[in-house]
This record gives C-alpha cells, structure tokens and sequence, in this order.
C-alpha cells in the first residue's frame, strides 16, 4: 500500500543538526589531528595493554561467536527455536529464562503464576533442561545464559545436565551471566542480599576454573546498566568497578588472581554513536589490564584479556517505524566488530517490543553473517587503529571512565553505594536527562521523535504469539516431576546444601548439582538458600 | 509545566519484572511536575499495591511492566482496588504494552496507557488533565 509520506523534516526546520560531542558529553573536535592523541601509535594487537584487541590475528584465524538471544514459553519451544537458528548458521546459543527461573519461584508460586514463559524459557528443574538441550551436542555447542540471581543454580543444572548425556564437563564450553551486582542497580532480579550473593558468585568461578575450565561462570554485565539510561563511560565505569569487586571477593576465598582472572569475561551494549561505541571497547581494555596489573600484580598476559561479549542495545531501538531497527542493528554490529567483540548477538527489528518471531530473529542473525562474510571489516586486525579520532576518543573515554570509578571509590566502593541505592538514585537520574534530551530533539531518533510520517501507524507486520497453553503445560509437567522422581533424595540433597550454605568457605556448586541431580526444583533450592541468608532488602530512594 | 500540586500518586512495579526505570523516569517527572510520589519498589502483589494506595489516599495509581504479564497484573491490581472500595482512584499504565492489548485495558477502566515513545512532558500534561476536576461553567 502506498501512503502520501509526508515528511515532517521539511516542517520541522528545527530538527538540529547533531550536537558536536557524543552522548558522554566528550567534545568532537571538526578534524581530529596527531596533537589530540596521547599517543599515536595504538601498539600492537594482543601486547599489553591490548588496545588493539586481545588475539594477534583479530578476526582473521576465527569470527566472532554469533549468538542469538532467544527462548521462550516451554523447553520445547525453545528447543525448536534453538534448532532452528543453528540449521540458520548460529554458531552458538543465548538462552533467555523466564522471569520466575530467574528470580528464583517455581511456575506454581503465585508470584510467578501470571509470567510463566513470558519472557523467556522456564526450566524450573534438570528434567526441562534435559528437554532444552535436546539433539543439541553440548560438547559443540557454546551456550550462554542470561542469569543472575539463580546463576549458580543453572550452572549446576547445566552439569548435571552434561552428566547425564555423557559429556565431559570439562568440554562444556559458554557463559552464565551471574554479576549481581548490575542487578541490584539496573535490572532487578535479584534474590539474596549482597554478600551471600557475592559468595555465590565466587564458588561458581573457583569451581569452574578446576572443573569446566573452558567456561565462563561469569559476565560482568554493563548492558543493563546502558539499557536503564547510563552513558557510555558509566557503562564502563560501573562494570569495571563490579569486575574488581569481585576479584577482591575471590582473593578473600584465597583464589589465585591468575588464574581465575582467565575466567571472568564482560557483557556489553553497543548503542548507535559509532565511533564513541568502538572507542569505549578499546579504553575499557585498555583500563581493565592496567588495573589487574597495578593493583593485583597480575602479570600473565592471558588473564589480563578483557574479553566481552556484545548485543545491540534494546534501549537504542525504537517500537516507533520499527524496520528503522534494522539499520540500527547493523550500524551497531559494526561498531561491536570494530571494538573486538568475542561474541555477538544482535537484537531483531520488533525487539524493542516484542519477542522476536522466527522471521526477524532471521533477519538480525543474517545481519551478523552479512557483516563477518560480506562487509570485510573483519579481514584486518583493529582496522581503525592510528585513526586520530579514534586514538582522540579512546584517550577520552579511558579518562572519563577512570574518573566515574574515582567518584565510586569516593563513595565508599560499589558494594556500599549499591547497598545505600546511591547508584540506582545517579542511574535514574541520568535516564530522566537521556529521556529529556529525546524529548528535546537533543538526541534525534528517527521516526520517533523526528521525521514522523503523519499517517503513521503501529503496524509492524507479523506478531509473535506465545502458546497461550504453554504455561498450563510447564505446570503439567511441574506436576508430574515433582510425583515421579525421589523425594527422600531431594530432601536429603537440600539438607546438605543448607548445611553448606552455612559455612562461608565450603563451595556449594557440588551440592547444587546434587541438587539437581535429584530433580530439587530451582524454587526450592532458592527457598532453602533464603532460610539462611533472607532476602535483599532493596533501598527504595527517589 | 502542567501543575500537579497537591496531588499523591503511587508508582508501583507489580509482578517480576525488574525494569524500573521507566517507573522512576515518571517518578521524578511526576515530582517536577509537583506531585507528592510515593515508589513501591520492586516485586509488588497487585493486593500490596491496592493496600497501600488506600492506606497512602493517593489520587492515582501508575503501574509500569515490560514482562508480558499486564493483562493479568492490571486487572487483578484494579480488582484489589475494587475490593477495597477504592476503584475510583484512576489507574495508569506503563511499559510495553502491544498495541493489541491497549483497547481492552482501556475497556477494562485503565486512565491512560503510556509508552516509552511518548514525549513526558505529554504524560504529565495527561495525568494532569486526568486529575484535574472537569470545571462547570
């Protein structure tokens, strides 16, 4: 159908050109010149302090891991997603969970009665796992999880899951997001107070670096503090400031920073402000090696690797002509390659509003395939290396995110200032002034809030539909798991886990995977863990 | 500025989803507009969420959700409402919410349905003109 598309650029005059500083508020100087870099020459790729990515070769010897975030109402519906994007040329998983899996409720509680599969799969206990991972060989295949609250859980899941299918933990190979940290500031599913959690998320990362030592059992996440309105530089400053939170939690384990520092890896947003977005990945490796060398004394040049994973920001996209999204997503792509990106999931078009259907999830997975194979950006290694922009930029955004981290050590460190809700209070209002800044045409986004059609409408073509008996099946299947397998077992196995929990130097995750292994369900786990250490109390400061 | 002086609203976050900051964006713009805004936090049962609108006597309700679940969440809260005698107090709604769902919420009562596209200064104005007692000439 054509419609009379009436511009309203021609109107509004007053659509200004863009701003000359980037949403950080880093000045853009008209013509970047030699005078403006600290130092013109980047280094070399894969030396200290690795500005110019971590690998010798970049891309080169082997892509990007190409991850597509997905799952949704029951094991077997995300099971044949999975499948799907794998016969598509995915060449690694990105299971999303429901909100009561990742906050710890199984689908009968009633706080999770009405979200059941809503927003992601729901895997309440090993036996749906089993179901997920179906035909699926997890000794190939990469999978990361987007949890926190009950990451342990999930990890434990996931080895007893390899168990039972004969694979070799040691094979398993993927990520848990498990930074709580973010949590408490910007995404909310949190469980357990600070500390107990903390504790948690330094058991998965001992554990792991013995027992799957080919997996990350963490992904210190600055997405999500993005995603609620910080800039740039906080995102990395936050994120930054949560990774050496918990390095100092696992020294007090007695860990040996050398080793598990090879484990840790980051998450990130990348957002529309191309070369902004790729000098914020060059600084942040940059600062995060300088300070495991400086402040840890950490040498070894494999655990001072900042490696980070990447999706396109949900909050850069717009529900307003949403096709738009899909130029936006491959703008970001770029800018993800450009930065080094180890992996990189893309956001589909209708993500900003819905789950994706199988038809955009495709788009946005060939929009990854189109730039490794077709755009050439990843022949070379850090192509926009000695850029005098870039080296400008990156210069800034080290400085800018050194600065933020001062202001959190000001404040007492990221534990307190989380606990005191100082962090949530400085996010919120930084997402009123982003908001404002939309609202005033400072920040154009096109389509929202300029160049509207007059006649524009919501219709965004194909809508995808959840089964609504998907739930009412999770909780068939809850039912009969919870009749079939042993429950003299599953008492036994929560019993020796609450002993555990109480002691803070014995490791839970082999108690965990029994656990599992006996069927306890995750709301379970959960309610026994909270017997112990309660629940965050989460500062309500406005 | 629209003018909301002497007026108390609850933002509240009802089930799981732990995206608040679009609840808080309102909030503090609620606030500029000179409303007194009370915060649930996050988490809230639609019944503690009644409770305390009437316990606190506020002049509205704003409930924000993201995850899918407002159909059940909204018109559970706004029975808990009822059931407390308070199903007067305007409610509006926040978040994603497909285009699809927004008549019947609208049906079912809802004041208003707000999304992360619009400019706040045209949520306020709205909320305002809601609050505000149409004048007898």
């Amino acid at each position: 159908m054509t419609t009379v598309a009436k511009s309203a650029a021609l109107d509004e005059l007053a659509i200004p050109p863009p701003a000359p500083r980037t949403p950080s508020g880093i000045d853009v100087p008209l013509l970047a010149t030699p005078d403006m870099v600290r130092e013109p020459d980047p280094g070399q790729p894969a030396q200290f302090p690795f500005t110019r990515g971590i690998f010798p070769d970049g891309f080169r010897g082997r892509l990007w891991t190409i991850r597509q975030y997905s799952g949704f109402g029951t094991a077997e519906d995300s099971n044949a997603r999975y499948r799907f994007l794998l016969d598509q040329g995915q060449t690694g998983l990105s299971v999303a969970l429901d909100l009561p899996t990742q906050c710890g409720y199984d689908p009968d509680d009633p706080m999770a009665r009405a979200e059941v599969g809503k927003v992601g799969v729901s895997i309440s206990n090993l036996s749906e796992m089993e179901i997920l991972f179906d035909g699926i060989d997890l000794s190939k295949i990469s999978t990361s999880f987007t949890i926190n609250g009950t990451a342990a859980i999930i990890f434990a899941m996931y080895c007893a899951c390899a168990d039972k299918k004969g694979v070799p933990r040691a094979k398993l190979t993927g990520t848990i997001q498990n930074d709580i940290l973010k949590e408490y500031v910007a995404r909310g599913t949190w469980i357990f107070p600070v500390r107990p959690s903390m504790r948690l998320i330094a058991d998965t990362i001992l554990f792991s670096n013995d027992a799957t030592p080919r997996f990350n059992p963490i992904s210190i996440a600055g997405a999500h503090v993005r995603d609620a309105g910080s800039t740039a530089v906080e995102e990395m400053a936050y994120t930054l400031a949560n990774g050496l939170a918990y390095v100092d939690e696992l020294l007090r384990r007695g860990g040996d920073a050398t080793k598990f520092a090879k484990r840790l890896s980051f998450f990130f947003y990348v957002h529309m402000d191309f070369f902004e977005e790729v000098a914020k990945f060059r600084a942040a490796r940059r600062v995060w090696a300088k300070m495991l060398r400086d402040r840890y004394g950490v040498v070894d040049d494999k655990a001072l690797h900042f490696r980070f994973g990447v999706v396109c920001g949900g909050s850069s996209l717009s529900a307003a002509q949403p096709y738009n999204n899909i130029v936006r997503v491959g703008i970001e792509t770029m800018a993800a390659v450009l930065g080094g990106a180890q992996s990189i999931f893309t956001c589909a078009y209708d993500e900003a509003f819905q789950i994706p259907t199988e038809f955009s999830a495709e788009i946005a997975l060939r929009t990854q395939q189109i730039v490794a194979y077709e755009s050439g950006i990843s022949k070379t290694v850090d192509p926009l290396g000695g850029s005098f922009y870039v080296e400008y930029l990156t210069d800034r955004m080290e400085e800018e995110i050194l600065k933020v981290m001062d202001d959190i050590d000001g404040y007492g460190g990221v534990v307190k200032a989380i606990e005191d809700g100082w962090l949530q209070m400085r996010l919120a209002e930084r997402a009123t002034e982003r908001r404002r800044k939309i609202d005033s045409l400072d920040t154009v986004i096109v389509g929202q809030n300029a160049f509207r059609r007059e006649n524009q409408t919501d219709d965004f073509g194909e809508v995808f539909k959840l089964d609504p008996k998907g739930a009412a099946r999770v909780l068939e299947k809850f039912e009969a798991i919870r009749a079939r397998r042993d429950n003299v077992a599953v008492r036994k196995s929560l019993d020796a886990l609450a002993v555990a929990a109480a002691n803070d130097q014995e490791n839970l995750m082999p108690y965990l995977i029994d656990c599992c292994h006996a069927y306890a369900t995750v709301g379970e786990i959960v309610a026994r863990l909270k017997q112990g250490w309660g629940e965050f109390q989460e500062p309500v400061r406005l | 500025m629209s003018n909301l002086k002497g007026k108390r609203i609850l933002i509240a976050k009802p089930g799981l989803d732990g995206h608040d900051i679009g609840a808080k964006i309102i909030a503090l713009a609620l606030r500029d507009a000179g409303a007194e805004v009370i915060y649930t936090g996050l988490r809230k049962t639609p019944g503690f969420i009644a409770r305390v609108a009437v316990d606190e006597d506020v002049d509205a309700v704003g409930l924000s959700l993201l995850s899918g679940s407002h159909n059940e969440l909204v018109a559970e809260t706004m029975r808990e409402l009822r059931a407390l005698d308070a199903g007067d107090i305007p409610v509006f709604v926040g978040g994603t919410i497909p285009a699809d769902d927004r008549a019947a919420l609208i049906d079912a009562g809802v004041m208003a349905i707000f999304t992360a596209e619009m400019r706040l200064d045209d949520v306020i104005a709205e909320v305002a003109r809601a609050l505000t007692p149409v004048q007898v000439a």
